[in-house]
């Protein structure tokens, strides 16, 4: 931090020439980029469009009030399918998660140089495709429907659940293994009386968290068709019913307060 | 004399045995209610599974070339998006979460802030899009204005959390100096942030480029409509190449992202 002498006084300045310098510098490559990068995505949009579009934005919501309110009554079926896809995918995509997070942890898999990359390669793509496109795959494959969307989360779950359990695996206290060690246990008493105590409590808590994804999630896999309230949404959207549009946006939000309350009192009855 | 063994049992992890069986009881009426309601078209998913085996050896092997055209196009412009939107994402959210720090913000910006995180936060970004697609037409402008207001909600949110954890005195002996507010918390707030700050940015680098695979697909441009366009082709093989191509880039995102994140702490 050096201190600048003026004639008569002395300043302060927070960082030295060389490192302003280089501030600049960054600034500056920065702003080339955005600008570069900007410049691109400008050169494919119509301005028209989006120079018009608050216009737009208020006649589509000119349309959306009033909401057509007796129109909820038929959304609870699809509400109450988007729920399951969300639980059953999420046990799902759990159950799965144990294994392959036992093989992927450093202190646990039975064999580091074919087994452990395998795992982790399976919670990785399963972590990079969004559940959309495995609901875009899997309706291909299984039909539209509740079923692809429970599929859909589930596969998507696995790598999320994966990757927080087995670094969940690899932090366990090695002491009280050794300790259950000590009395003579087998292998799957070791399992089950040494690792699995101690990370039960992340387990718990990850499958809370993920649930509370899942159900946001199961929300939008029906847009390609894999069932729940996202089928509603896509047929209305589809139809121009937007007074229909808009009380399914409001359930989609009820859901979701719903279940991020419904987290939080589990969190804080377990903890 | 009998023979009597101690036996050690585990302790069950519910104590109360009616709320245990009662648990169980719950669960299973749920599963039970699930399994009567879901409609499962089993001969669809019969018919399904050679369509399904059609596109596991479509990534035997993977089509690159006929569509490399547009496979590339598609991966530039998601990243230009991602790009852009996380740029243009942090700096909205800079204000916003100053605004929604407790510790610094009045009550009624407060609320505001708030409320405009809740609001970013509770639709996904695919809802947002099919909106945005609607408002501003086809392409990557509408993709870039969908993830920049989700950033806003996820950056703002643990951002503004950050700011509320500061150390008070850190602060204070800035303002003590006789700092004006700017002065405060560019010298006070924001070098303690700052860690996080880069952080969560190359996080949500990371979290949008995933997002533009989706948002393609409702028509915002990027490598989710190449995807789509495949999809709708019924090339399998272009669509498998599509599909390593983001797996790919996301691990090497994924990657770097987490890499300089240990580098800065």
């Amino acid at each position: 931090m050096p201190i600048i002498k003026q004639k008569d006084y002395k300043t302060w300045k927070k960082f030295d020439r060389k490192r302003d310098l280089q501030n600049w510098l960054c600034w500056f490559l920065g702003t080339l980029i955005f600008s570069f990068c900007f410049g691109l995505i400008s050169s494919k949009t119509i301005w028209f469009y989006v120079f018009d579009s608050h216009n737009e934005a208020l006649d589509l919501l000119g349309r959306m009030f009033p909401p057509e309110t007796n129109y909820f009554f038929t959304l609870i079926k699809p509400i109450w399918d988007t729920l399951n896809i969300a639980t059953i995918g999420t046990s799902i995509g759990t159950l799965i998660a144990i294994p392959l997070a036992f093989l992927s942890a450093n202190n646990t898999t039975p064999s580091k140089k074919f087994l452990r990359p395998l795992a982790l390669f399976c919670i990785v793509s399963s972590r990079s495709i969004n559940s959309v496109i495995w609901a875009l795959l899997l309706v291909a494959v299984v039909g539209p429907g509740v079923l692809a969307g429970i599929i859909a989360i589930g596969l998507r779950s696995i790598g999320f659940c994966g990757k927080l359990l087995y670094e969940a695996i690899e932090e366990i206290d090695e002491n009280q293994i050794e300790a259950i060690e000590a009395t003579g246990a087998n292998k799957a008493q070791i399992m089950t009386f040494g690792i699995v105590p101690q990370i039960l409590p992340a387990f718990t808590s990850i499958s809370i968290y993920r649930w509370d994804i899942n159900i946001r999630e199961a929300t939008v896999v029906g847009l390609v068709g894999a069932g729940g309230i996202g089928i509603e949404l896509d047929a209305q959207i589809g139809d121009l019913a937007w007074a229909k549009v808009s009380v399914i946006l409001f359930a989609i939000v009820v859901a979701v307060v719903f279940s991020e309350w419904i987290t939080a009192k589990i969190r804080k009855a377990i903890i | 004399m009998k023979d009597k063994k101690v036996i050690w049992k585990r302790k069950p992890l519910i104590k109360n045995r009616l709320l245990r069986i009662g648990l169980i009881l719950l669960i299973s009426t749920y599963l039970l209610s699930v399994f009567l309601t879901t409609e499962i078209d089993w001969q669809r998913i019969l018919e399904g599974i050679p369509r399904g085996k059609i596109f596991i050896f479509a990534f035997f092997p993977p089509d690159f070339i006929t569509r490399s055209d547009e496979i590339l196009a598609g991966i530039f412009e998601s990243l230009w998006m991602t790009i852009v939107a996380t740029i243009v994402g942090i700096l909205i959210s800079i204000p916003v979460s100053l605004g929604a720090a407790k510790n610094i913000a009045p009550k009624f910006i407060y609320f505001l802030s708030r409320g405009v995180i809740t609001l970013s936060r509770s639709f996904q970004e695919v809802i947002l899009a099919i909106f945005f697609v609607k408002l501003m037409g086809f392409g990557p402008f509408a993709g870039m204005v969908t993830l920049s207001l989700s950033t806003i909600g996820f950056f703002a949110k643990l951002l503004s959390e950050d700011i509320e954890d500061i150390n008070k005195s850190q602060a204070e002996a800035i303002k003590s100096t006789g700092s004006s507010w700017f002065q405060w918390v560019n010298y006070g707030v924001q070098p303690q942030v700052m860690p996080r700050f880069i952080g969560l940015s190359l996080y949500r680098l990371d979290i949008n480029f995933r997002e533009s695979a989706v948002i393609g697909i409702v028509g915002g441009g990027g490598i989710g409509s190449t995807l789509n366009t495949a999809f709708d082709r019924y090339e399998f093989e272009t669509a498998a190449a599509v599909l390593i191509v983001i797996i790919s880039i996301v691990m090497i995102v994924e990657y770097t992202s987490s890499h300089l994140r240990k580098l800065i702490k």
